[in-house]
C-alpha cells in the first residue's frame, strides 16, 4: 500500500506529459487498436462537442487523508495544492450564474480544505438544485473537527456522494488503506443515524464503487443489489444509489497498470467494450470541472492530464458559458474508460 | 505459429472462430450469451458455475475469463475458491464412484 504520492516519490508518471506519451504510443501508435479519436468518428462523433450544461464540478483541492491505490488524482496527505479563498469567490460569482441544475464538489479530501465549510455554507445559498459533495467517509473519522461532518452535510441539504470499493473488508483496505473499510462503515451508520441513505429521506447518499484491480466494473444494477444485501445484513446500513464507475488508465491506476503488466489487456479490454451509445452521454458533455487554482477542464481526468479545455475562456476568472458551450472536448486514449460498457461517469452508468 | 499450445492473448480472438464458419459461430455466441443472462439463476450464479466447470474441463481461457469475470461482478476470492473445490469434489466422485463398479467385479470374480 502506497503512502505517498507519486508526485512526492518522484515517480516518472506524475508527468502528465509522460503519461500522454504512454496513451498515445505502443498498442495505439503501431495501429493494434484504434485511438479513441479513430474510433469515435466511426461512430459520428467527432468532435465530440458539448451538450447543455448541467454540471459545474469543482476540485477544491489534491490534498487526502487516503492514498487510494487507484486514484486518479493522486492525492494524498502529501499534496498541497489547495484552492484558496480568492478562488473561491471566483466560483461562487460562478456558480450564482450559472445554468448547471448540479453543483458537484470532490478533491482529494473537500474537507480538508480550509474554507470547505464557508464555501459549502455560501454556494448552498445560490439554490442550486442538486448540491453534491464527494465525501470518502473515513474523514468523518479521522479527526474530532470531523465528527460533525454528517449533521453539517445535512443542515445545507448536501447530496453525499462516498467511495466503497467492496463490502468486505479485505478488498476495501487493499485498494484504501488498512482500517478504511470500518471507518466507512462507521460513518456510513452516523449517515444514516442522521437520516442519510434511509430508503424515504430525501437526504441523499449514494455510493461509488471502483473495481479494485484491472478488470472493468459489471452491471451498475447487479452490483448495486449486492452492496445493498450485504451492508444491510451485515451492518444494518442503507444507501440510495451505487455508481460503478470504470477506473481510467491515468495517473496512480495507469502505473499499476504497467507495472502488474497488465496495461496492454486493461486497453484492449476499454476497445473491446467500446460503445457507441454511452458516447453521445459521456459527463465531459454536460460538465465543466475546475481545478484548485481556477482552470477549466472538460472533465476531473483532462484535469489532472493537464489538458485544459479547447476555449477563450480557460480560467474561472473569465468564465463564460455560451464560449464554453461552443467548444472541442479535448481527448485521448484514457476515454476510453468512460464509453466502455454501460458508459461510466461521476453519475454512474451513462448508456 | 506460437510455440506452446496456448497463448493468453488467443483469447481476445474467441471471436475470429466465426469468420471461417459464420453461421455456426454466430449461432454459437448468440447461445452462449443468452445462457449467461439474468434467469431463473442470477448472472452471478452461472458466472461461478462456468468458473467450476473451467477448472473441470481444465481450459485456461475459461479459468482467466471466469475469474476476470467474478471479479468484476464483486465475486470474493473465498466464493471462488468454493466453486473450484465443488467441481473438484464431483470430478473426484466421478473417479471414486467407479471404485464400486471396482469392488463388484472383483467380488465377482472372486471365490
Amino acid at each position: 500500500m502506497a503512502t505517498k504520492s507519486l508526485l512526492a516519490q518522484k515517480k516518472e508518471l506524475a508527468n502528465t506529459q509522460r503519461q500522454l506519451e504512454i496513451l498515445s504510443n505502443g498498442i495505439f501508435q503501431d495501429g493494434e487498436l484504434p485511438t479513441f479519436a479513430q474510433k469515435i468518428k466511426e461512430a459520428g462523433h467527432f468532435p465530440l462537442r458539448p451538450k447543455k450544461l448541467e454540471i459545474l464540478q469543482i476540485n477544491v483541492g489534491y490534498m487526502c487523508n487516503q492514498v487510494c491505490e487507484h486514484c486518479h488524482v493522486d492525492a494524498g496527505p502529501d499534496r498541497k495544492e489547495i484552492m484558496t479563498r480568492d478562488t473561491m469567490e471566483q466560483c461562487l460569482e460562478v456558480i450564482r450564474n450559472t445554468g448547471a441544475h448540479t453543483l458537484d464538489l470532490t478533491g482529494g479530501a473537500p474537507e480538508m480544505n480550509p474554507n470547505f465549510r464557508w464555501f459549502v455554507e455560501e454556494a448552498s445559498k445560490a439554490g442550486i438544485k442538486d448540491f453534491i459533495v464527494r465525501s470518502n467517509l473515513t474523514i468523518i473519522r479521522a479527526n474530532k473537527k470531523y465528527y460533525d461532518l454528517p449533521e453539517f452535510f445535512k443542515k445545507h441539504n448536501v447530496h453525499v456522494v462516498s467511495s466503497m470499493p467492496h463490502w468486505t473488508r479485505g478488498k476495501t483496505d487493499k485498494q484504501r488503506g488498512d482500517g478504511v473499510f470500518d471507518k466507512s462503515i462507521k460513518a456510513l451508520q452516523e449517515l444514516n443515524a442522521v437520516g442519510y441513505g434511509m430508503p424515504d429521506s430525501e437526504l441523499r447518499l449514494d455510493l461509488v464503487y471502483n473495481p479494485s484491480g484491472a478488470f472493468l466494473p459489471s452491471d451498475q444494477a447487479a452490483l448495486e443489489r449486492d452492496f445493498k444485501k450485504a451492508l444491510m445484513e451485515d451492518f444494518g446500513i442503507s444507501f440510495h444509489n451505487l455508481f460503478a464507475i470504470t477506473n481510467l488508465p491515468i495517473s496512480r491506476f495507469l502505473d499499476y497498470l504497467i507495472a502488474s503488466e497488465n496495461y496492454e489487456d486493461y486497453m484492449y479490454a476499454l476497445v473491446d467494450a467500446f460503445n457507441p451509445s454511452a458516447v453521445a452521454n459521456v459527463m465531459c458533455t454536460n460538465t465543466i470541472s475546475v481545478s484548485w487554482d481556477g482552470w477549466l477542464y472538460d472533465c476531473d481526468f483532462n484535469q489532472m492530464l493537464g489538458l485544459k479545455v479547447a476555449s477563450k475562456a480557460q480560467h474561472i476568472s473569465q468564465y463564460n458559458e455560451a464560449a464554453l458551450n461552443d467548444r472541442d472536448i479535448v481527448i485521448s486514449q484514457h476515454c476510453y474508460g468512460c464509453t466502455a460498457g454501460a458508459g461510466s461517469s461521476c453519475q454512474g452508468t451513462v448508456a | 505459429m506460437a510455440n506452446s499450445y496456448y497463448d493468453p492473448a488467443d483469447l481476445r480472438k474467441f471471436g475470429n472462430i466465426t469468420e471461417w464458419s459464420e453461421e455456426l459461430g454466430t449461432k454459437f455466441f448468440e447461445y452462449y450469451g443468452k445462457v449467461f443472462e439474468e434467469g431463473a439463476l442470477t448472472a452471478r450464479e452461472k458466472s461461478l458455475i462456468a468458473l467450476a466447470v473451467s477448472h473441470v474441463v481444465k481450459c485456461p481461457y475459461c479459468i482467466d475469463a471466469y475469474t476476470k469475470d467474478g471479479l468484476q461482478r464483486g465475486i470474493t476470492k473465498e466464493e471462488m475458491m468454493e466453486a473450484v473445490h465443488a467441481g473438484a469434489a464431483i470430478e473426484a466422485g466421478a473417479s471414486l464412484v467407479h471404485g464400486v463398479q471396482m469392488m463388484n467385479k472383483y467380488k465377482k470374480l472372486s471365490m
